[in-house]
């Protein structure tokens, strides 16, 4: 009887772990595929398709460490831009500034950093809608 | 025997080949035209005059002038763009530093890029621009002058004239236009695919080599 009650709940724990994990892979799956395509009308023509950048002119999309040092300002770079601020990705610095996109939502948002944070190398996992929400409230 | 018989076979294969070759299609002249008739040496002649590109005066981002005599001799494929433009322009240099990096060896080929928005994007601004592109040198100029010249240009280029809000609204042809030694309009390609832009490469090859046997002869 004991026995039973406790492979019963073993069971049941596995079941849900398994039903949250894909769950969570499915979240991944919706903002990864949601992100690219709003990378390829928004982004793309500066940053290349595989993130490559342009010359000196725009920075690539590669430098893992960099993106991670600043993942709480990312969201707010893409909804309002950057100025004329010296950039520095892969060692070379950068200057040029980036048009903002202000008609963007957190949502869409989350879904661009999550492309782009497990794409051209880059392994951020799920950047989630609160997480994008709670940045853009701190932008300056 | 056999072997003969397989050589014949190989050399038959190289003649066709070679035969191939020379009746490859010419590049299309684009373009109107008119025909003029003439008399020489009192017979009747009809020659085609071709739409050819007129001569203009800009400045490149070394401060040199640039006149259609700096072209002489050259092949060469034109662009309309602007430093500061967001949205095309970037693809499309993007594809241009490819035609730039295989062909930026050869004396009788060059680029050049109109500036549409020459207030702000002055000699200094164009070097500037040059330098984070990566070029250097006289293969790939980046020319500014007048805006009404240049606009009036774009024309002649067969490119659609920019509209008086075209830096506003980021609007302008992605066009590049190849140019052939005797200034006509030999091919138009959309510089924001790639595959148009490696058609252009290919087409550049074939050019010359139109152009060296028509020196030739
Ligand atoms: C008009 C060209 C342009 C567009 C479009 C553009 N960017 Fe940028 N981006 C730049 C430039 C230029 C910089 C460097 C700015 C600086 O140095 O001040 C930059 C910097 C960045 C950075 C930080 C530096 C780096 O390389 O990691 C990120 C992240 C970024 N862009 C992401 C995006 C995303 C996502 C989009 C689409 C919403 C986008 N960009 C659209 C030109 C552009």
């Amino acid at each position: 009887m004991k026995l039973k009650v406790i492979a019963f709940i073993a069971v049941l724990l596995c079941a849900i772990v398994i039903s949250c994990q894909s769950e969570a892979e499915q979240d991944f799956k919706r903002y990864y595929t949601g992100g690219a395509v709003i990378y390829k009308e928004k982004c793309q023509n500066c940053h290349g398709a595989n993130g490559e950048g342009l010359s000196a002119l725009i920075p690539p999309l590669t430098d893992t460490a960099y993106l991670k040092k600043n993942k709480a300002r990312l969201a707010c770079f893409i909804k309002y831009g950057i100025k004329e601020t010296i950039i520095t990705i892969n060692g070379k610095a950068y200057e040029g500034s980036m048009p903002a996109n202000v008609d963007l939502t957190s949502i869409e948002i989350a879904k661009l950093l999550t492309y782009m944070g497990n794409s051209f190398g880059n392994k951020m996992g799920t950047i989630a809608f609160e997480e994008a929400d709670a940045d853009l409230a701190k932008c300056k | 025997m056999r072997k003969l018989a397989a050589l014949l076979l190989v050399t038959l294969a190289f003649a066709a080949c070679k035969f191939n070759d020379a009746a490859k299609p010419k590049l299309p002249i684009m373009g109107n035209r008119d025909a003029v008739t003439k008399v020489v040496d009192g017979k009747q002649v009809t020659d085609t005059i071709y739409h050819t590109i007129p001569d203009f005066k800009f400045v490149n981002q070394y401060g040199d002038t640039i006149t259609q005599n700096s072209l002489k001799g050259d092949i060469y494929v034109a662009d309309f763009f602007f430093t500061t433009c967001p949205s095309i322009c970037p693809i499309m240099h993007r594809n241009m530093l490819k035609v730039y990096n295989e062909f930026k060896n050869l004396p009788d080929f060059k680029i050049i890029s109109h500036t549409i928005d020459p207030k702000h994007d002055s000699a200094a601004v164009m070097k500037k621009y040059a330098d984070k592109l990566g070029i250097s040198g006289n293969s790939w100029w980046l020319l500014q002058g007048d805006k009404e010249a240049t606009y009036n240009i774009s024309q002649d280029y067969l490119v659609k004239r920019p509209g008086p809000d075209a830096k506003e609204i980021f609007m302008h042809d992605g066009y590049f236009v190849l140019v052939d030694k005797q200034k006509r309009i030999r091919g138009m390609y959309d510089g924001t695919e790639e595959k148009e832009v490696s058609a252009m490469i290919e087409d550049i090859k074939t050019l010359r080599t139109e152009v060296d046997t028509e020196i030739a002869q």
